[in-house]
């Protein structure tokens, strides 16, 4: 049908289609050149070129090139020559500037969308071109036109397939590009094979351009979805942000139900979303939207046992939805005892890492959040979209229409996240009319008891407009206000009645219906109304406003009796004239009347109906027929007609006026269908959520190498049966010391440091796990057994370690007060996430402790959204006091302890400009005591003068913004030949600004500055390998800075590289496994801003240094400075 | 994803087309042409239109309709936003994007749609990208293509598209270093008829201008960044920074972008600078009516208000207006019933005012409603909202740059109901 009506319209542009059509079938006779040109064909050049150059680009071109043609000379005049065969001379030509003038053409005609496939021959020979443009535009041409001249395209394959090897990895990627761009299906193993091979890349790009390429094989050739799939969990593994989206997107168009490809990347790709671009963000929210929804178990499964009956109290629309959670409820709480709900930290994960997205400049990134929010959070968090989306609303018209209509919907739901935001919903005349419905639908939803006084302030103002579609629809607002609130019923029915009287006979009509159903609710206090109206009759012409007063009038007809006949005398006269709907409720006016009235009305009824007996509609013929049997009793008298009055006359329930977006949110919001309310081709239905959690361990991921651990003893402990077996630190370790042998004692030893680092971050995986599992009882027994055994292994190895397994919780309280002390500063130095965490000095408390602080210890480590606390710097005393209780190694701690003597001193005031008095400075690279944030700068005196310097002090510094000094105290005298010591601090605000302050005596002021080395900026972090690494996941893209360099012979030793990095920067070491690799971490001091720091020593010298940072200056400052001072 | 992208211009000629898989015969556009014919206005044109195999989502700018045709279940603002990314690509490389622009610059065009989307998924859009990728024509550069034959294309892999700033071309290099901050505030309002405001809130943005040489990282701060409610990022911004400091920390992309945009928070009441005394009014008896507005300042911090514009639909059956402005020109067009009034800038001892009268139609009754009065104004060197920039640093190179800070009020959507 809605082909048919397409006819008139394509007839309606000839000029365009016909144009077109013209040229496909002029490709036959050009095809071969000879063929005479088609006589219309000459008439359509020059409009044609008319349009696709500019003018004076036109003319010269014409010039220039058509005149060496040789067939210019036979019809110039009047014939103008074949010009599809100039291009293809051009095309043959050996210059780079005539092809490509020939491809711009091409392109330009491609563009128009005129056919340009006969000179696909032509073009095919260009594709190995030299120009790259030439060579671009020759891809576009046949990514255009290979579909549909499959043999010719096969002669460019082995080009592509060249550049497929090409050192340049933009050339491959290109040659991917188009090769997999090209459907042709005969090549389907060659992309495959393509496909294949790129996916394992070097380059993050051309890896991208695979995951790309991979829906584009899907869609010509479906049977390839096994092997396709292979490369696409091979891509999801992959780490860069670059491919992320890309990946993800193949994954949505070829196996969206392999939603168990997900698990093992799911918290990567949390980790990862921000630093996706936005359109690959987009795809990835809303697969994970629907992953979440099979994993995870409804947040607001509680919430509505809870809220269920106030909630049905007070807000009639939400009332359904406290039934659909009711029964589910009602469902899940059969099950005996089920346990509180507990968010899966993965949930929580997903939620937190979107969030910040809500920023985004992208409506489609915010508007993905949202959805997620919407469809996932727990209904206290929801409210935070309701912000984005309203700013949403200042954007294009396009995107407002979207948006509103997912508001729409939403508000149904959660009114109480919009409601703030009502007014900025009100309507400007300048609104386009479709986005003014849709404000004025949001505006109703959000109407209740205590708003609906503004809201039909604001309705008011809508009535009085010029856009008549407009009105219509705030007078159906007013009316569905009218029926959701009952206190304001009356007021409304009374401004609609006032609207009868006005000129615009739509609005009248559009009223007349609302009333209508508003009536309906309680008729019998509105006889006056019905009198209104049908006075009415005489003057409304608008079919549905005169059908809806005679309904009225004949159901409610007792209430006007006298009206009534008179009315349907009326309309008796003007049958003929009125419209179908009217004559049936003219019909139906009659036999009501009849019924009820039959005395005053039995003639004009027999009249109507005999009347409507001829009418040219049969169904109003039929509904004639039906009606005269029906009521006028017969000599059969038919059983019918006894209950006639019973069924003219029944109680009709009042309409229901809904919301068109009430059932909207089955859809995924912001999906296409929700829009169109309809299932689209390729919709993912948004699964509900499962009774049961699904196993959250599939989430667990083996993180690749880096965990050393050389200690075959300790490894075994950490054996299967506690750990399943993705759990990570286990799998790759086997591998990781295949050769144990060769690695130095003390290597081995700091291993074993490490291990003990490690085993505390694994007792939180575990509780974790406990936490995931809610298996309290048998979880506790087995991590008990579990610090049994690691507490027998770790007697072995060192003394003293035992202590820390009474973090387990399950551990008694035997141990000493000394070894809890050390369990506790062993647990600062194994994950200085942690701080925060209160260890409580008995082992029964830590459990709870610790299900509160679970949550954010795995991957909640905010390190500059909370000031450092002091715990992270470890003092140079408890290090010490480290050393001697748990560290047999004393390889890390001397680099940390003795850092003073590695900074040389400097001067702060030479001895001849300060009048005798020296002044040197040196970083001391101890705690600053008064506060954590401060340097602290030691300063020494000497007098060199004969006279004693008075009342040395520091005089009102004038500092830099972000720069605060602490002042040492005054030094009250300092004899000649004298020297002092005095410690200031200084707050540098992790710049590396000059402090510049005034040095002052009795007598003299002398202007100093210190300018710090950035090394001196931060200050020590223990860290477990672990850890590092973690933190280290968290600061890639921007954060990291990697830079090559080349070690010379004296840096060789391990021992060399140490001392130089921790001399250049305050930076505590972080044990690792493999010899060659040596890190460093810190915070810096003012924001305590992780700063972690790689290097990477290979054979020869050739090393790798790299420093991931959120400070990013900091960062690039400190490898110049590292570099420089290994490479001296 | 996106199959195929029709441009077409308001009298429903297709100019351009492009398809990124299999080609969408453009009789598709048809369902485009129905709905197009429905609305009465270009702008209600249902930016989603479904038909039997294929769904239109579509754009209007410029006086050009942007139809992408999709065909499987794609979020509506992921091609919507799309779209509006390559309109603003074609003004960031033409300047201006009309038909014949893009009709000047179709390979141009057509390249650089070519890049933006691989098998309809977007790849490149950032402009820094693509212009890398595609140079921009310019007169000398089309001079010199033509006479060294050299190529609007360039043969470097982008690398933005793999460092870690996307968004920041490597290897600037400038002369003067120099960058401009323009704090450009907007007042969202709507006065009623007795000169009440019925909402008004301040929506703002920061954009820049940013001419630096090397990898510079800026930070602003501001003096009050608590009036600053929702806020919307340019990538580069470090979110967490902001979080924590309420410092805006960034690499910024080179040339001219959007930094910020925000809203500012509801519970500070809005000056509103202007107010407009109107008196329009229609007798029922004579074909005639009677016309006045004023418009005058009122708290503007001692500003002056300047560009001062005034826009009014007028019922239809308004005929003709013969007015007098006290200052400015004004126009009234009789089909579309438009008036608008260029007032300029107000001087507070004699307010401008435009007075005169309306014909009407004869013998229909008078329009039951007033035309909505439109507003445009601009106030120099004010942010209404009182919002400050502190200080602006730059870290990571060593030269001074030149740093400039502007600030704008502007009207938005300034409307006064009569």
């Amino acid at each position: 049908m809605q082909r048919l009506l397409q006819l008139p319209g394509a007839m309606v542009r000839p000029g365009a289609r016909g144009a077109c059509k013209a040229d496909q079938e002029a490709a036959s006779p050009v095809l071969a050149p000879e063929g005479g040109p088609a006589p219309w064909y000459q008439a359509l050049q020059p409009e044609e070129l008319q349009r696709l150059q500019a003018p004076e680009e036109n003319t010269s071109s014409e010039v220039s090139l058509e005149g060496p043609c040789p067939e210019a000379g036979q019809g110039q005049s009047q014939s103008q020559p074949l010009r599809h065969d100039d291009l293809k001379e051009m095309l043959d030509t050996n210059k780079d500037s005539l092809k490509l003038e020939a491809m711009k053409r091409i392109v330009a005609m491609i563009a128009r969308g005129k056919n340009a496939s006969d000179l696909f021959p032509a073009v095919v020979k260009n594709v190995a071109c030299k120009n790259i443009e030439v060579k671009k535009l020759v891809y576009v041409y046949l990514v255009r036109y290979a579909e549909e001249q499959q043999d010719l395209a096969l002669l460019s394959i082995s080009t592509f397939q060249r550049g497929l090897k090409d050192p340049n990895q933009l050339i491959r990627a290109s040659a991917l590009r188009v090769l997999s761009s090209i459907r042709v299906p005969i090549i389907v193993p060659i992309m495959m094979l393509a496909i294949k091979e790129a996916a394992s890349d070097m380059s993050p790009y051309v890896r991208k351009t695979a995951a790309h390429a991979i829906p584009k094989l899907y869609s010509l050739d479906s049977d390839q979805k096994d092997q396709l799939i292979e490369v696409i969990e091979k891509l999801l593994a992959d780490k860069t942000t670059l491919v992320a989206g890309s990946v993800v997107m193949a994954f949505e168009e070829v196996c969206p139900e392999r939603i168990d490809l997900i698990h093992k990347n799911y918290r990567k790709l949390c980790n990862l979303l921000i630093d996706v671009e936005e359109w690959g963000q987009v795809v990835i929210i809303s697969m994970l939207t629907r992953y979440a929804r099979t994993q995870f178990l409804s947040p607001t499964q509680n919430e509505s046992l809870l809220e269920e009956n106030p909630e049905k109290a007070f807000y009639g629309s939400e009332e359904d939805e406290a039934k659909g959670a009711g029964s589910e409820e009602a469902a899940t709480s059969t099950l005996p005892a089920r346990k509180p709900y507990v968010m899966d930290p993965d949930h929580r994960l997903l939620l937190r890492n979107t969030k910040p997205l809500l920023q985004s400049r992208s409506a489609a990134v915010v508007m993905a959040v949202a959805q997620l929010y919407f469809h996932l959070a727990p209904k206290a968090e929801v409210g935070v979209i309701a912000k984005a989306l309203v700013r949403l609303l200042r954007s294009h018209s396009e995107v407002q229409y979207v948006v509103l209509q997912n508001v729409a919907t939403m508000s149904i739901k959660r009114r109480g996240m919009f409601e703030p935001y009502l007014k900025s919903f009100y309507i400007r005349s300048t609104d386009p009319t479709q986005i003014k419905i849709l404000k004025l639908e949001v505006l109703t939803n959000l109407a209740n008891e205590t708003n609906i006084p503004t809201v039909l302030r604001e309705f008011q103002t809508y009535i009085r407009s010029m856009d008549k579609d407009f009105v219509a629809a705030t007078i159906q607002a007013i009316g569905r206000c009218a029926t959701n609130i009952g206190r304001v019923r009356d007021t409304c029915l009374n401004g609609l009645v006032q609207l009868l009287s006005n000129r615009d006979e739509l609005v009248v009509a559009e009223s007349v219906v609302v009333i209508k159903k508003l009536l309906q609710m309680q008729p019998a206090q509105h006889g006056e109304i019905i009198k209104h109206l049908a006075k009415l009759t005489d003057n409304i012409q608008v079919p549905m406003a005169r059908a809806s007063i005679l309904w009225l009038i004949g159901e409610y007809c007792e209430h006007v009796p006298r009206i009534a006949p008179d009315v349907l005398r009326k309309m008796a006269k003007s049958f003929t004239a009125e419209e179908d709907i009217v004559k049936l409720q003219i019909i139906n006016l009659a036999a009501k009347l009849y019924l009820t009235n039959s005395k005053q009305t039995k003639l004009l009824t027999q009249y109507v109906l005999s009347l409507a007996k001829y009418d040219q509609n049969y169904d109003i013929r039929d509904r004639a027929r039906f009606t005269r049997q029906l009521i006028v009793p017969s000599e059969q008298g038919g059983a019918l007609s006894r209950h006639a009055k019973k069924l003219f006359l029944a109680p009709k329930p009042a309409p229901v006026l809904e919301s068109s977006f009430k059932d909207r949110d089955h859809f995924q919001l912001g999906s296409l269908s929700h829009l169109l309310n309809a299932k689209a081709t390729g919709y993912q239905e948004l699964p509900d959520w499962p009774e049961e959690a699904p196993d959250p361990s599939v989430r667990n991921v083996e993180v690749p190498e880096w965990t050393k651990c050389s200690n075959r003893e300790k490894r075994k402990e950490k054996e299967k049966p506690f750990y399943s077996d993705s759990e990570g630190e286990s799998g790759p370790t086997e591998s990781a010391d295949s050769d144990p042998e060769s690695e130095s004692k003390s290597d081995s030893k700091s291993s074993s440091e490490s291990g003990s680092g490690e085993s505390s971050s694994e007792s939180d995986d575990e509780d974790q796990d406990e936490d995931e599992e809610k298996g309290r009882g048998s979880e506790s027994e087995q991590s008990e057994e579990e610090g049994l055994k690691r507490k027998t292994k770790r007697k072995k190895v060192a003394e003293g370690l035992e202590g820390s397994s009474s973090d387990n919780g399950s551990d008694s309280n035997t141990s000493s007060s000394e070894s809890e002390m050390t369990s506790e500063s062993e647990e600062e130095q194994g994950e200085p996430a942690s701080w925060r965490r209160k260890t409580p000095p008995s082992g029964k408390r830590a459990p709870a402790a610790k299900e509160i602080s679970l949550l954010d210890l795995e991957d909640f480590t905010p390190p500059n959204v909370q000031p450092v606390s002091p715990p992270t710097v470890v003092s140079s005393s408890l290090a010490a006091d480290l050393e001697g209780l748990t560290l047999t190694d004393s390889s890390l701690v001397p680099s940390l302890l003795s850092p003073v003597s590695s900074v040389g001193r400097q001067e702060l005031l030479h001895r001849v400009a300060g009048e005798g008095l020296a002044v040197d400075y040196a970083f001391s690279r101890q705690p600053f005591s008064g506060d954590s944030h401060m340097v602290s700068v030691h300063i020494y005196f000497s007098n060199n003068a004969d006279s004693p310097v008075k009342g040395l002090h520091v005089g009102t510094p004038k500092l830099p913004a972000g720069i605060s000094i602490q002042e040492f105290p005054e030094i009250e005298s300092l004899a000649p030949g004298e020297s002092a010591t005095a410690v200031m601090g200084i707050n540098f605000g992790d710049s590396t600004q000059a402090a510049n302050f005034q040095l002052c005596t009795q007598n003299r002021q002398f202007y100093v500055s210190i300018q710090p080395p950035v090394g001196e900026l931060m200050a020590p972090v223990f860290m477990s390998e672990n850890e590092f690494k973690k933190e280290q996941g968290k600061l890639t893209g921007m954060n990291e800075i990697t830079e090559k360099l080349t070690l010379p012979d004296t840096c060789q030793s391990d021992h060399v590289v140490v001392q130089k990095v921790t001399a250049t920067a305050n930076l505590g070491r972080v044990p690792c496994g493999t010899s060659s690799e040596y890190r460093f971490a810190g915070r810096t001091l003012t924001s305590g801003s992780l700063v972690l720091l790689t290097l990477d020593a290979r054979p020869a010298g050739a090393a790798q240094l790299t420093v991931n940072s959120e400070k990013m200056v900091i960062g690039t400052m400190l490898v110049k400075d590292v570099i420089q001072a290994l490479t001296q | 994803m996106i199959h195929s992208l029709f441009l077409i211009n308001s009298s429903g000629d297709i100019f351009l087309e492009k398809h990124w898989k299999s080609v969408v015969s453009r009789s598709v556009c048809d369902y485009f042409f129905e709905a197009q014919e429905r609305a009465t206005e270009a702008e209600n044109v249902p930016p989603v239109i479904p038909t039997p195999h294929h769904y239109l989502l579509s754009v209007y700018r410029h006086k050009i309709f942007f139809v992408a045709v999709i065909q499987t279940e794609v979020p509506p603002l992921f091609v919507i936003e799309f779209l509006h990314r390559v309109v603003d690509t074609f003004q960031d490389y033409f300047g201006v994007c009309s038909e014949p622009v893009i009709k000047d610059n179709v390979v141009v065009v057509y390249e650089v749609l070519e890049e933006m989307l691989d098998n309809g998924f977007p790849l490149a859009t950032e402009s820094n990208i693509l212009k890398e990728l595609i140079k921009p024509p310019t007169i000398l550069r089309t001079v010199v293509n033509t006479i060294t034959g050299s190529t609007n294309v360039g043969d470097q892999l982008p690398t933005g598209q793999l460092s870690v700033v996307p968004w920041r071309r490597t290897g600037v290099k400038y002369t003067n270093n120099e960058a401009y901050f323009d704090v450009i505030e907007e007042i969202d309002a709507i006065i009623d008829k007795s000169g009440s405001t019925v909402t008004a809130e301040i929506q703002g943005v920061i954009d820049a201008c940013v001419k630096l040489t090397g990898m510079p990282d800026l930070t602003l701060s501001f003096m009050n960044p608590r009036l600053l409610d929702d806020v919307s990022f340019h990538p580069c911004v470090r979110f967490k920074r902001w979080e924590s400091e309420r410092i805006l920390s960034f690499i910024p992309p080179d040339g001219n972008f959007r930094l910020l945009s925000y809203h500012v928070s509801a519970q500070n009441l809005v000056a509103i600078p202007v107010y407009v005394k109107h008196s329009i009014s229609f007798r029922d008896s004579s074909s005639l009516g009677r016309f006045e507005i004023t418009v005058g300042p009122k708290q503007t911090m001692g500003k002056a208000i300047e560009g001062v514009t005034v826009a009014s639909q007028m019922p239809r059956g308004v005929l003709n207006m013969s007015l007098t402005p006290s200052q400015g020109t004004h126009t009234f067009d009789p089909v579309t019933k438009m008036l608008s009034w260029d007032v300029g800038k107000i001087n507070p001892q004699k307010l401008p005012s435009l007075k005169g009268t309306m014909s009407l139609q004869a013998g229909a009754s008078k329009p039951d409603e007033n035309p909505t009065i439109n507003l445009q104004f601009k106030i120099q060197q004010l942010a209404i909202s009182g919002l400050k920039v502190n200080r602006l640093d730059m870290y990571g190179e060593k030269y001074k740059p030149f740093k400039g800070i502007k600030y704008m009020t502007k009207a938005g959507r300034f409307q006064v109901r009569t």
